[in-house]
């Protein structure tokens, strides 16, 4: 752990604003008043800040579906993102894109993804012009235990070796693809997978932000460093349904309960840091409140927000058409 | 100012864009050939030797061969572009488009949309088509209307070599992705084209032929073929336009209307698949835009609604020729109208 | 006088390979004089009048009206009334197989044009008649032209006098780099060409812009300059229709062009498709616009920038002659007049901006005396 004093109040900052971003969404979403499908991101926090805390903004992410988190973690604006989910002009995307088309480039963020599988192959493109323009960035693929299984995701690790490209590819493995399991759906290893092709893989405690912080500290200095790509395989748990309305039917008894009461990425975060005395709990007590507030008001400005115009329908399918 | 091949005109065009910007980059099966094999370096120069020599040009870092594995590479040039490259894949037959589409349908095609205008996709697909080659089912496809249909794609379909260089180099400096598809049987055609780099800006059709009784629009190497139908029948009297659209997203639909109302007759020759193709949608158009110009129904000369067929004999047949404009022309210029 | 001669398919300009008789000026069996416009004879580029070469009686038109015939076909037959028509037949006969035989051997001797450098800078001209030892006639076009707008020019001064068309910076074959783009930079282009070719003097002519060019190549060099011809020129007075220049360089499609250059000629009909298309050809290559913009910005942004009126009494002995198409729709010929006494002036009724194409007999000879004279 070499973490300062400000990277520590970050990153628990930055896991505390995506907290309570996902959990008010859960509850606005219930209101009726947000729409499409909202894709929720909590308990998988110390994943994404864990490796976007390696990143800048020459530095690119793809994300998925499940992508408030990356978004934040990466320096998105959080009331610019809560427009984005009302679907107002004001938003990240001036409401044409939504929840899961989230994006903001000149932070890196090349947007989450409708597609499950969408965002690996764009990372080999990223890390590519890294490498071509000789930046210095790298680019991390977030894709899920479901993504692992499509064609793209294998492509890509076989590409980014071959091209022997700056990119991390962080599989976060929740356990369900939908409503399917990953010990039913996901044959062999991850990191098993990565390793065929040459690529170092390494499995982590997705809970513990710690553990993804130092994996993704290695990855990232090699791809820096013209290592070529890497492999970590995150195992975490999402704390909702695969979209908000779902029952989660296919979850086990207590499942999720537990895993609030003995994993939740933030109390194990609080607990290390104010046993070690690095940060006092009056001072992440602080921050809590900051994030709240921080939350209300994105939450208050989003639903104050007005929705695009009619003429903008007709704008930003081309550069010039 | 020379002679040169379609291919040459390709070729040309790719690397004067290369010496002119750092950012172009190519990469696609075999675009140099013969990577890490024992044998000769540049051994294919693309399955047609299109891109032959631009490797020991620009070198493999800008010429990039990749793993049979289209989906990785046109979804990298996706992310290459938003990101500040402006590459060129090579999906060697657009037949292949199947395993990428996600990545230049859902991907490059809606980034800018989706993210509010604040993405800039500058990618190149160059993609062969068209039959003619023996080539059977899988290799002989023409899927510009499935591109066409997509919002956020720019469509284009060089009808000459001319035309391929302007419109490859306007395809590179162009800010959107843009599927540039190629007539594999017209490679070796020769005609002249400026030594110097130049545009032809897109939805923007050219007349390669002027006249006043009918109307022929045609697309890609079809154009050819009507102007040789359209030279035929000139010698008869019937004069005809021939109208090249250049690209079908975006489509100039104003100079077709124009046409249409100055000769109120109109044949279509494309050889994509007759359901839902250009035929169809640029009939849809006048239709709806021009009924009133109109002395003689539209007629479509397309391929049949199956594969295309391999045996030479069949491959023939499916294929429009010039003999089948000049019967549609006269079909329709016999129509005694209202 | 028994003979019979053949009169053929003229070639006008270098890409000329077939053109057909857009109708006969004068019927089977007129009296003809040499000049004498017998035919209007069109190519893809443009239709021009066709001006007998000899003379006599004109006995038969053996090309029909819209038939596309090959450069050196037979088009027309003079002879005497006495000789029989029989003679005549045969005659016809004869020379249609005989030029069977030798038409694909013609082409290949067509001159090419040629670049140099000059001041690092490629520039394109075309050489004709470089057998003549008498002092050499360099043609220089107009704004947005190039060499081959001199194309019913040039090969007719070229029987007698060694005739070099050059294309300007930005225009043509030569390079699109114009720097500042003014007279001054134009002409000393045109001088460096001219060094770099071993020509020491010349007689100039120059089109619209091209005679600015010329007579400012004059006043600089004047040493190395025999006589001036100027036709339609800049640099005469302030006025220009500058809407042209502009919409030329703006027009980026045929539809778009074609008013654009009808404005240069009497009869609209003479803008064809080759001619656009040319057009829009050289305009879609890298630089093309910036260099025209750079040209029209340093030369007729508000009218007229460099007006060299008042020092045409600096050219000393240096003969002037000035051409002009009463119907010029560009620069208007009342420039012409209040010109010094020693100018020779032309108007040519029937013309535009372009003589040197809808008159181009007529400007031909008059070039061709003038610097006979000036020799």
């Amino acid at each position: 752990m070499q973490l300062n004093h400000e990277e520590l109040r970050r990153a628990y900052r930055t896991m505390r604003l995506i907290r309570d971003f996902e959990e008010r969404l859960h509850l606005e979403f219930a209101t009726g008043e947000i729409p499409g499908f909202v894709h929720l991101y909590a308990g998988e926090e110390a994943s994404a800040v864990g490796v976007c805390m390696h990143l800048t903004d020459k530095d690119s992410i793809a994300s998925t579906h499940r992508g408030h988190g990356h978004c934040i973690a990466k320096g998105c604006d959080t009331d610019a993102m809560m427009k984005e989910i009302y679907g107002r002009k004001e938003g990240l995307c001036g409401g044409k894109g939504g929840s899961m088309h989230i994006a903001d480039l000149s932070k890196g963020m090349l947007g989450a993804n409708g597609i499950v599988g969408g965002g690996p192959p764009l990372i080999c493109g990223a890390a590519l012009t890294a490498k071509v323009l000789q930046t210095g960035g790298v680019a991390v693929a977030f894709y899920g235990d479901g993504a692992s299984n499509q064609g793209t995701t294998l492509e890509s690790l076989n590409l980014a070796k071959v091209w022997d490209l700056p990119a991390i590819f962080v599989c976060e493995d929740n356990g369900y693809a939908e409503s399917t399991s990953s010990s039913y759906a996901v044959a062999g290893s991850q990191i098993e997978r990565a390793r065929g092709f040459g690529i170092p893989a390494e499995e982590v405690d997705g809970f513990d932000f710690f553990a993804v912080h130092d994996a993704a500290r290695t990855a990232i200095e090699r791809a820096r460093a013209g290592g070529g790509p890497s492999m970590i395989h995150v195992r975490l748990s999402r704390y909702y349904g695969h979209f908000e309305g779902d029952g989660m039917t296919y979850r086990g008894a207590g499942e999720v309960e537990a895993l609030r009461a003995k994993e939740d990425c933030l109390k194990r975060f609080r607990t290390r840091v104010t046993e070690a005395a690095l940060l006092p709990a009056a001072e992440l007590d602080e921050i809590d409140r900051a994030a709240a507030d921080q939350i209300e008001s994105a939450v208050q400005n989003a639903k104050k927000a007005k929705p695009p115009t009619e003429a903008d329908l007709l704008t930003d399918a081309y550069v010039a058409y | 100012m020379s002679r040169k091949s379609f291919r040459q005109a390709i070729n040309e065009a790719l690397r004067q864009e290369m010496r002119r910007d750092p950012r172009v980059v190519i990469m696609g099966e075999d675009v140099a050939g013969g990577a890490g094999s024992p044998g000769e370096d540049d051994a294919w120069g693309g399955v047609l030797g299109v891109t032959k020599g631009l490797v020991g040009e620009f070198g493999r870092q800008r010429v990039l061969d990749t793993p049979l594995s289209e989906s990785a590479y046109v979804g990298a040039a996706a992310g290459a572009a938003a990101t500040g490259l402006r590459p060129v894949a090579e999906l060697m037959f657009v037949d292949f488009i199947g395993v990428c589409f996600d990545q230049i349908f859902n991907q490059a095609a809606k980034f800018r949309y989706m993210f509010g205008g604040h993405a800039v996709t500058p990618m190149v697909v160059r993609t062969m088509y068209g039959a003619g080659f023996r080539a059977a089912s899988q290799h002989s496809q023409c899927l510009y209307p499935i591109v066409t249909h997509i919002p956020g794609l720019k469509v284009v379909i060089p009808s000459s070599a001319y035309e391929a260089k302007g419109l490859l180099i306007q395809a590179i400096r162009d800010d959107d992705p843009v599927i540039f598809f190629e007539n594999k049987v017209q490679y070796d055609q020769e005609e002249e084209v400026p030594d110097d780099p130049y545009t032809i800006p897109f939805g923007e059709a050219n007349l390669t032929r002027e006249g006043d009784d009918l109307t022929i629009v045609a697309f890609g190497r079809m154009v050819q073929v009507a102007n040789e139908a359209a030279d035929r029948l000139a010698r008869d009297g019937i004069s005809c336009n021939v109208v090249d659209p250049r690209t079908t997203s975006p489509l100039d639909t104003g100079t077709i209307l124009d046409c249409v109302a100055d000769t109120g007759r109109l044949v279509i020759v494309d050889e994509a698949s007759p359901r839902c193709n250009m035929a169809t949608d640029v009939s849809a158009l006048v239709a709806q835009e021009a009924f009133d110009a109109l002395k003689a129904p539209i007629r479509m000369v397309c391929p049949p609604h199956v594969p295309v067929p391999f045996a030479p004999n069949l491959e023939d047949l499916y294929v429009p020729n010039a003999d089948r404009v000049e019967a549609a022309v006269r079909a329709v210029m016999r129509h005694q109208g209202r | 006088m028994n003979q019979i001669v053949a009169i053929t398919m003229p070639k006008f300009g270098l890409s000329m390979t077939e053109g057909k008789i857009a109708s006969w000026a004068r019927p089977e069996g007129t009296k003809i004089a040499v000049g004498d416009e017998i035919a209007d004879i069109e190519t893809t580029k443009i239709t021009n009048a066709y001006e007998s070469p000899v003379a006599g009686v004109l006995r038969r038109h053996v090309a029909h009206e819209q038939e596309d015939l090959p450069v050196g076909a037979l088009i027309a037959v003079v002879a005497d009334p006495a000789v029989p028509d029989a003679e005549i037949d045969a005659f016809v006969e004869r020379f249609r197989a005989e030029f069977a035989t030798r038409a694909p051997e013609a082409e290949a001797a067509a001159p090419e044009p040629r670049t140099v450098e000059v001041h690092g800078r490629p520039m394109r001209y075309l050489e004709l008649g470089a057998e003549h030892e008498e002092r050499p006639i360099v043609l220089i076009h107009g704004f947005g032209g190039d060499l081959n707008n001199w194309l019913f020019v040039q090969p007719g001064l070229a029987e007698r006098n060694r005739v070099i068309a050059l294309d300007l910076p930005g225009h043509g074959g030569s390079g699109r780099q114009v720097g500042a783009g003014d007279l001054g930079t134009l002409s000393a282009a045109v001088a460096g060409l001219l060094d770099s070719i071993d020509v020491p003097k010349a007689h100039l002519v120059g089109h619209s812009l091209g005679a600015a060019v010329a007579l400012r190549t004059a006043l600089d060099r004047p040493a190395h300059v025999a006589s001036v011809t100027l036709v339609c020129p800049a640099g005469l007075g302030t006025e220009i229709d500058e809407a042209f220049t502009q919409d030329f360089i703006t027009a980026s499609r045929r539809k778009q062009l074609e008013p654009v250059l009808a404005k240069l000629f009497v009869d609209a009909g003479l803008v064809s498709r080759d001619m656009m298309e040319d057009l829009l050809r050289f305009k879609r290559l890298d630089g093309a616009r910036e260099a025209l913009t750079a040209i029209q910005n340093a030369n007729f942004a508000g009218g007229q920038r460099e007006v060299l009126r008042g020092r045409l009494g600096e050219l000393g002995d240096i003969p002037v002659q000035v051409i002009w198409g009463a119907e010029d729709r560009i620069i208007p010929p009342q420039q012409a007049e209040g010109l010094p006494a020693g100018v020779a002036v032309h108007v040519l009724p029937g013309a535009g901006h372009m003589p040197h194409m809808e008159k181009a007999a007529d400007v031909s000879r008059l070039i061709q005396a003038f610097v006979a004279r000036a020799m």
